[in-house]
């Protein structure tokens, strides 16, 4: 058992937090103070924002070359808890408030001049997108069940209103609507869950739980097994709504569509990268052996691999085979989502060392090509007004580069060598493979085939964009925020494709965990 | 035995045609900036194709002339794949992947073959003779666009020939689909957008059965050493995996599963029946000199990979299978054959064929004997100089009539001479007629396979007969008979067509008479290949 350190001393490992907490307070100081829409606020508000969340970067880079040159955490160089016990500080931790941070930097420069986000309250926009990179943050670094449902109601709180924030669209309010509903309800039966483990184990902290479970009678009744299975399925329920994993999607393709587009591309990477994040803490904390326990697990009373397999199989499968028939892009990367959270579920399945280093690095790679996706989405969206796959019709010939990039991150999101979508899925597979055993091969299989429908309806807009007569003859001006984000978006994708010997060696060293 | 760097000719042969790409699309983005008028851009990359094309040519030449055929004689080489003109580096430590490269005697007639046919067929999409009214026509839309993917299939086909690293084999084969795809879907025929939607599902199908197969091999294989000495868990390094490692008793999964699944990825790409529906489609819809790249180099790839992975790789179960392939061998022999018999459309008489044709291959590489698998790979060679061939054949009549239907035709001999001689003899090449070149291979599947399964190879045998009947059919429908009224104006073939016919035509009649050039070359490396499965097969 590690000993936690205190609060005070907490803080020094705590920075991107306390940084993106005091932009936000600073943002929502000066919305205090410029009540009136000003020219300058356009780039004032996001320089700011996207400034707290750079420095928050540049201290994650640095901290994690630190501990990487020296074990900086522990003796044993995989990390230690801080704020006693709430919240651990590890590789894991650290790689994944990267990424969150990354996605949230990507709608910050989105948001730039979009017409999608109104001309009024953009401070609280952007002090409200800080609170949500801090709850995203500690969300990633969690490893106790009070800290987990703080920070996954502080994401859920600030995606409800940005979500909705565009309160002249009927359907951005609807969103923000279905999405507080959903998000309700999925929290309420996380906290019962959460509520019947500590009943059963008297314990809220991870590494507690791992250590009662292990000496714990209570799953020596039926009524005790029934009711932890019964806790942790609830608990699985609000971490798999965050990630949209079927059967708690529901919520996913309306946010996606109502939310201005600058924060679906944020929504569809950063609070997923964190839901997995503390998905892998959770079991792996909980069920996997650690040092110095016994070997009694509950893998033997509650199969999770089974059930979180089954949950991945069917969100891969229910995501692809209904993006096919979507026809407003936005949508169609909703439900791409949902089975792109499926095939990452499948590295957490796999779990150990080289799933969770396939989960890091397939998350990586999920955010270059996603928000890059998204980003050229949204240049259209500028442009055109609309997110109808019909504007899309002509596209390679009438603005070739743009086209040109969305078709490398559609390759990429369908998994086809040489970009970095096919090392994401290599990875995944291989993790599975590499546990043997027929249910790993099926669930590899159905992946696979999964692959096969993701392509059709990627092919789709490939189809509009080359194979059919332009319907309309403009240009998409895409020299703006947008295109540049693309095109930042589009060197690591192919970058990564033919040479991803450095992100292996991140990932690798991101999969470490405190157990 | 480790292959360590002895030239860099294969890579810059495989990256020769990329780098014409490079330039290409180059060319295409600066030239609106220069103000460079469109025919000049189209012009320009034109040329730079057929130059990164020739550049391939020269180059495969030199490495033909450098290659010894004779090196698996050498005693201390016994047992591997005599590798020549290698190039070997450490790619991507973290997942112990290779840059492995090199050739031996199978894979070096393939590559003169993608080189050839690559060459002929940017030569076949030049506009040269097409009306200039035909503002329509593939070779005038979209250039610098046509041209780069044209050169990016090359580069890729060429990749696939010559990796030995299975990673690097199978990104090289995936990246081959991209440009099929565009190429088939954007400069294509009418029904172009099904037809390359349905190949790019097969194909990618296929593909990813093939990834799971080989991080199945991947995790069973023994620790060994990258080529810098480091250390490595697994390999993916093809020669290692059939040299150093058994897989015949694997934890992770069954290797008959596993060689069942590259067998289906390989059979799709050949493609066998009943896997072979994308071919019709994709071959009909294609403009000429891709379908021509398709049936004559791409079919390849499937049988290539069997040889090449299942056969060294997993060798026991390659003969537990044996019957299995020849048998659907055979079904692609004899059902193809009937199929083209119904066929009304030129171009997919000539694909159907394509799928017949490839059946010999399976039924002579099915029989593990040193006649057989050498008919079965020359008759690879041989069917990549005659299906192209008929599909440039096909292109003639259809750039003229602007149909395909072979009772729409009529009496054409009398118009068109010339291009009746060369139907001619391109028919009675593929049909097996003696004294060109596909009699040969045919008749080596034929005495390779008859002492392993006489009664399959006669029911074989029956599909030659077949074949004749289709073809004489069509020549009579054709060019026999009453002239058809409608094309007594027929124009006989030009200069474009010329320069991508003759050379081969004159394989054909040369390589009907004297084989030894192709059939040396790779000989001793097919001994090397197939004896140890047929010691271990008891024959």
């Amino acid at each position: 058992m590690r000993v936690p350190l205190s609060s005070i001393d907490s803080l020094a490992y705590a920075v991107p937090e306390l940084v993106v907490c005091g932009g936000a307070i600073g943002l929502f100081l000066l919305a205090a103070a410029a009540r009136r829409p000003r020219s300058w606020h356009g780039w004032l508000f996001p320089l700011v924002s996207g400034g707290a969340i750079l420095a928050s970067l540049g201290w994650l880079v640095w901290f994690g070359l630190e501990s990487a040159s020296r074990p900086l955490f522990s003796a044993d160089g995989q990390g230690l808890v801080i704020f006693s016990g709430l919240v651990a500080c590890d590789p894991l931790a650290v790689a994944f408030r990267a990424l969150c941070l990354l996605a949230a930097g990507a709608g910050v420069l989105l948001s730039v001049g979009s017409p999608s986000l109104p001309k009024t309250q953009r401070a609280e926009y952007h002090g409200l997108l800080l609170v949500l990179c801090a709850g995203m943050c500690l969300l990633a670094s969690a490893s106790h069940l009070l800290m987990i449902y703080v920070a996954l109601e502080t994401v859920s709180l600030c995606s409800y209103l940005l979500v909705g924030w565009d309160r002249s669209r009927s359907r951005s309010t609807e969103a923000g609507l279905k999405y507080v509903l959903y998000g309700g309800v999925a929290s309420g039966v996380m906290l019962f869950g959460m509520s019947l483990i500590y009943g059963l184990f008297g314990s809220l902290d991870l590494q507690g739980l791992h250590q009662a479970i292990a000496g714990s009678d209570a799953l020596a009744t039926a009524p005790g097994r029934w009711a932890a299975l019964l806790g942790f399925a609830f608990v699985l329920a609000g971490l798999g709504y965050k990630v949209a994993a079927v059967p708690f999607h529901m919520w996913c393709p309306d946010a996606y569509e109502g939310a201005p587009t600058p924060f679906t591309a944020l929504l569809s990477v950063g609070p997923k990268a964190a839901g997995f994040a503390v998905l892998m803490r959770f079991f792996w904390g909980i069920f996997l052996d650690g040092p110095g326990v016994g070997a009694a697990t509950l893998d033997a009373d509650i199969p999770w691999p089974l059930l979180l397999g089954v949950i991945s199989a069917l969100t891969m499968t229910l995501g692809n085979l209904v993006a096919i028939v979507q026809d407003n892009l936005k949508r169609l990367l909703a439900y791409s989502s949902i089975a792109h959270a499926g095939y990452v579920l499948m590295g957490v399945v796999a779990g150990g060392q080289d799933g969770f280093e396939s989960v890091a690095l397939y998350m990586t790679v999920y955010l270059f090509m996603n928000i890059g996706a998204f980003a050229v989405v949204s240049a259209v969206d500028r442009s055109a007004g609309s997110e109808d796959i019909r504007q899309y019709s002509g596209l390679g010939s009438r603005s070739p580069w743009l086209a040109l990039l969305l078709a490398i991150f559609l390759f990429s999101l369908t998994g086809l060598p040489p970009t970095a979508g096919f090392i994401g899925k290599l990875y995944l597979f291989a993790a599975l493979i590499a546990r043997g055993g027929t249910w790993y091969l099926v669930l590899a299989l159905v992946g696979i085939v999964n692959s096969v429908i993701s392509l059709f309806y990627y092919a789709r807009v490939l189809k509009a964009m080359y194979l059919e007569q332009p319907a309309l003859t403009e240009p998409v001006k895409a020299a703006n925020a947008a295109g540049v984000l693309a095109f930042l978006m589009a060197v690591p994708t192919l970058v990564f494709g033919l040479f991803w010997q450095p992100l292996g060696v991140l990932a690798s060293w991101s999969s470490r965990l405190l157990h | 035995m480790e292959f360590q760097t002895t030239s860099w000719l294969l890579t810059c042969l495989i990256f020769a045609p990329m780098a014409a790409m490079v330039l290409i699309g180059l060319l295409a983005a600066l030239g609106p900036l220069l103000k460079l008028p469109r025919p000049a851009v189209d012009h320009g990359s034109r040329v730079l194709a057929l130059l990164g094309a020739a550049v391939t040519l020269v180059l495969t030449a030199i490495v033909w002339l450098g290659f010894d055929s004779s090196m698996p004689r050498l005693a201390e080489m016994q047992g591997y794949p005599h590798l020549q003109f290698v190039q070997h580096a450490v790619w991507i430590q973290a997942f112990n992947i290779e840059y492995f490269v090199g050739v031996d005697g199978l894979s070096i007639t393939m590559v003169m073959l993608t080189a050839l046919i690559s060459f002929i067929a940017v030569l076949a999409s030049l506009p040269w003779g097409i009306p200039k009214d035909d503002h329509k026509h593939f070779s005038r839309r979209g250039v610098p666009g046509y041209m780069a993917l044209i050169m990016l299939l090359e580069s890729a086909m060429l990749g696939v020939f010559c990796s030995m690293d299975f990673f690097l084999f199978y990104v090289f084969w995936e990246l081959m689909l991209l440009p099929m795809y565009f190429l088939i879907g954007i400069w294509g025929g009418p029904r172009r957008e099904y037809a390359a939607i349905k190949f790019f599902l097969y194909t990618l199908a296929g593909s990813v059965l093939m990834l799971l197969a080989m991080i199945g091999l991947y995790y069973a294989s023994d620790e060994t050493r990258l080529i810098d000495g480091s250390y490595a868990a697994h390999t993916f390094d093809m020669v290692k995996l059939a040299v150093e490692n058994d897989f015949s008793s694997m934890a992770l999964v069954s290797p008959k599963l596993v060689w069942l699944g590259l067998f289906i990825a390989f059979a799709i790409k050949i493609p066998m029946f009943p896997f072979h529906t994308w071919l019709p489609d994709a071959h009909v819809e294609a403009p000429t000199p891709i379908s021509v790249i398709l049936a004559g180099i791409l079919l390849k790839m499937g049988t290539y990979g069997i040889l090449r992975v299942n056969y060294t790789i997993l060798p026991d179960e390659t003969i537990w299978a044996r019957y299995g392939i020849a048998v659907f061998g055979v079904i692609n022999i004899v059902y193809a054959a009937f199929v083209c018999m119904a066929q009304r459309d030129l171009k997919k008489l000539i694909a159907y064929s394509s799928v017949s044709h490839m059946g010999f291959v399976l039924l002579g590489m099915a029989a593990l004997t040193d006649p057989g698998i050498n008919g079965a790979v020359y008759q690879m060679w041989n069917h990549g100089i005659i299906s192209p061939a008929l599909f440039l054949i096909a292109g003639v009549i259809y750039d003229r009539a602007h149909h395909r239907r072979i009772d729409g035709f009529g009496g054409l001999a009398r118009t068109v001479p010339e291009y009746t001689g060369l139907v001619g003899l391109a028919f009675m090449a593929s049909l097996g007629l003696p004294g060109l070149n596909g009699f040969i291979s045919e008749a080596l599947c034929f005495i390779g396979a008859f002492s392993v399964f006489t009664v399959l190879t006669i029911v074989a045998a029956s599909g030659v007969i077949i074949t004749a009947a289709y073809y004489l059919w069509t020549m009579q429908r054709m060019f026999l008979g009453p002239l058809n009224e409608q094309y007594k104006d027929l124009t006989d073939v030009n200069w474009r067509e010329r320069l991508t016919l003759y050379p081969l035509m004159a394989l054909m009649i040369v390589l009907g008479f004297y084989p030894m050039p192709i059939l040396d070359l790779m000989k001793d490396s097919l001994h090397e290949l197939v004896a140890p499965l047929a010691r271990a097969a008891g024959m």
